[in-house]
């Protein structure tokens, strides 16, 4: 007889879900730093379909190895699916999905406005606000620096727009997680 | 030493004992290491035919395959296999050739990105910069091919380097802190995969290539034998379980049984064992199996929920988990009979759809018939080498494979050309068992040049053409799906003269005896006295022209409208 204390219900089963996560994730990639890696993995993004919304690399204090910080957007990509196959690259050490609240992120973007003598100073006071840096004064233009997170970012572009934006540059985002942790 | 020196000794002490590989300008000192290195060295007549015969001798022997190409076309020439490794997980290590280091990157003669055009296709690859780390890294490429789930890995070889003298010590150990694949399952979920196939009314077991791989034939006919489950096979787990038992429900998919496929419409658990979901077995995704919870054992993490979300997942070596669910479902009190019920439906679809065919008139030989026939002729017990197409599927269906590494296809990426040289690298990895080669008259025509390879080695590989004048299964496709609007399928007549070539005298050109069957009556003692005659023979069995593969599901309908 089936001992049905013992017998778990089929019923009981809930599939894995949240497979899209539906919010944006920062993944932070420890790598091998060896030639051909970031290939690798842009490689990797293409031929499975995922869209990197912002990537980064840069040095960690070990030379051997590098840090990748990629963004991507949870609605559209099974971020579990991601991870997995990253995983797979045998250069790949170690990936961290940076949980947003536990973690400080940071951007830098470079806005290259347009300006008349009166505009100038209207730009250098929103970039004061926004704790900018003035980092180049044209007679027609103005480069402000800004750093932090995205919506900040995203915020003081909707306002220099309208005085004419020339041109912007992004970092995409670098991330630490809080605390004593290592990321 | 010099560095190709070391390589040698590096293939020495992994046990390499055949290669299959062509040389060229590039790899000129890997060619002179050859001459006194005391390894069996294959000449192949094309660079593709050397790394499918790589694939064949992994798939028999369980061990790494190795192929060697030169820079350039010979490194292009291996695309195709190591792309096929890839899709079946195949262990495979190539070495290409590269033209010097200072060439490199100025489009020097037979010059190319190795690397980067194989990147997307390899399980790893290393381009070796410094000939000092050439043993160390054949030593992880191998670790790499063969351990998790299998696969190629290729190394590219610059020729300065690869002449350069190095201090030669033996690696014992490999450090590779980014490839760590896990063997051992998770406990808890594979006890509570017990409990779930111990509850399950209506369960089936569904093995893939990962089986075979895993060298877990025993401990899953263990576990099917033990809960008196229903057990199906995909494509490229064929022997994973014998086909000739009472449990074995038929291969599912596209091309499989009617038992099998609605067995896994209408199953309450599936356990899939080293499968992974493919469209040719779900059909149509969103209708795929409704009302079953799934288990899914698998060695490849990302593979898990990948397709259908894993009720239970389970990562690791399907031998160990396997083993371990065995012992789970054991200590369990379950009731057999629960499953009565179920093999009557089973029954019933298996007594309503067997496999079969219309017989044919007494003179044309059906295609199936002839594997039929060799299954006899060779008692079940041969090593098949397939090529794609419409013979793959009815080899498939109709020899019945009692043991795992007996059949040979390329499963993934259904590359034509395969089963020649695959069969070479098959035969060579065991040297007394029956090789038969099924294959087409499109597919055959696509590594052909391997019969040279065949005679140069004296290999009495058994080449079976299904001869039917046509690309049989594009041409199946264009019946059914394109309004019978026929587009360069016809291989045969080309102003009403036949275009293909004689086999028979093309096969008594490479030094093989060749003969031609087109009597149905006498099919299965021609076979025989093909078969029985010493070395190769090249067998061009001339088949009903419009046969087509049935049952079907066809592209995009789910498994319960098979056709057929």
């Amino acid at each position: 007889m089936v001992d049905t204390n013992e017998i778990l219900s089929l019923d009981e089963l809930e599939a894995a879900g949240n497979i899209h996560t539906g919010r944006k994730h920062v993944l932070s990639i420890l790598v091998e730093n060896k030639p051909g890696v970031l290939t690798r993995i842009s490689g990797l993004f293409t031929r499975r379909g995922f869209n990197i919304d912002t990537l980064s690399v840069g040095p960690t204090d070990d030379e051997r190895i590098s840090r990748i910080t990629l963004t991507l957007d949870g609605a559209v990509h099974p971020i579990d699916q991601v991870t997995k196959q990253l995983h797979k690259l045998v250069n790949v050490l170690k990936i961290k999905d940076l949980e947003p609240s536990e973690t400080v992120a940071r951007e830098l973007a470079l806005f290259k406005v347009s300006c008349d003598g009166q505009t100038r100073s209207e730009i250098r006071e929103l970039a004061e606000v926004f704790r900018g840096k003035v980092v180049d004064v044209g007679r027609r233009s103005i480069i402000v620096e800004i750093t932090g997170e995205r919506s900040k970012i995203e915020a003081f572009e909707r306002l220099v727009r309208p005085y004419g934006l020339v041109e912007m540059i992004r970092t995409g985002e670098v991330a630490i997680a809080r605390g004593r942790e290592e990321t | 030493m010099r560095a190709v020196d070391a390589l040698m000794e590096c293939l020495k002490a992994e046990g390499v004992d055949v290669v299959f590989g062509y040389p060229g300008g590039a790899n000129l000192p890997t060619y002179d290491a050859f001459v006194d290195a005391g390894i069996h060295h294959v000449l192949v007549r094309h660079e593709a035919g050397g790394g499918h015969a790589a694939e064949g001798y992994a798939k028999v022997t369980g061990k790494v395959g190795v192929s060697f190409g030169t820079s350039g076309p010979g490194a292009t020439n291996l695309v195709t296999p190591i792309v096929d490794a890839m899709m079946d997980s195949v262990p495979v290590v190539f070495f290409t050739g590269q033209v010097r280091t200072d060439l490199l990157g100025t489009d020097g003669f037979q010059e190319a990105d190795t690397i980067g055009i194989t990147m997307p296709a390899v399980k790893h690859s290393f381009m070796i910069t410094d000939p000092r780390e050439l043993p160390r890294i054949i030593h992880e490429a191998f670790h790499i091919a063969r351990t998790g789930r299998p696969g190629p890995v290729l190394i590219d070889l610059p020729m300065d380097l690869s002449k350069a003298d190095i201090a030669y010590e033996r690696v014992t150990d490999v450090h590779l802190p980014g490839y760590q694949p896990r063997t051992t399952g998770n406990a808890k979920q594979i006890k509570q995969a017990a409990r779930a196939l111990a509850a399950a009314r209506r369960p089936i077991i569904y093995a893939g290539g990962g089986v075979v791989a895993a060298g877990a034939a025993d401990e899953l006919r263990d576990l099917v034998r033990t809960g008196k489950f229903p057990i199906t096979c995909t494509l490229m787990g064929l022997g994973a379980y014998p086909a000739p038992d009472e449990q074995w429900v038929g291969m599912l998919g596209m091309h499989g049984t009617r038992a099998a496929n609605y067995a896994m419409d209408e199953a309450d658990l599936i356990c899939a064992v080293g499968a992974r979901f493919d469209d040719r077995i779900t059909g149509k995704l969103s209708e795929f199996a409704p009302r079953a919870k799934f288990i899914h054992i698998d060695v490849d993490p990302a593979e898990i929920s990948k397709n259908i979300p894993a009720h239970i997942p389970i990562v690791g070596d399907a031998k160990q988990i396997l083993g371990k669910l065995v012992d789970e479902y054991r200590a369990l009190e379950t009731d057999a009979g629960r499953l009565d019920p179920w093999w009557q439906r089973i029954h019933t679809w298996q007594e309503r759809h067997p496999l079969t065919y219309e017989p044919g008139d007494g003179h044309e030989i059906k295609p199936q018939s002839v594997i039929e026939a060799i299954y006899r002729v060779t008692g079940g017990d041969a090593i098949v080498c397939s090529d794609v197409g419409q013979h793959q599927m009815w080899a498939a269906q109709y020899y019945h494979f009692p043991e795992p590494r007996r059949w040979v296809n390329s499963g993934g990426l259904g590359t034509m050309g395969f089963g020649l040289p695959a069969a070479i690298g098959a035969q060579m990895g065991d040297p007394e068992r029956t090789t038969v080669v099924v294959t087409g008259d499109g597919s055959i025509q696509m590594n052909i040049q391997e019969l040279a390879t065949i005679k140069q080695e004296n290999l009495p590989i058994k080449v079976v053409v299904l001869n039917n004048g046509y690309l049989g299964m594009v041409r199946q496709w264009q019946e059914l799906f394109w309004q019978e609007r026929y587009s360069h399928v016809d291989m045969n007549t080309f102003g009403g003269e036949e275009a293909s070539p004689d086999f028979v005298k093309l096969a008594d050109a490479y030094g093989i005896r060749g003969v031609r069957l087109t009597e149905a009556a006498s099919l299965e003692d021609d076979l025989r006295a093909a078969f029985e005659a010493e070395g190769p023979a090249f067998i061009d069995v001339r088949v009903t022209r419009d046969e087509k593969v049935y049952p079907m599901i066809a592209p995009g309908e789910p498994a319960r409208n098979m056709v057929g």
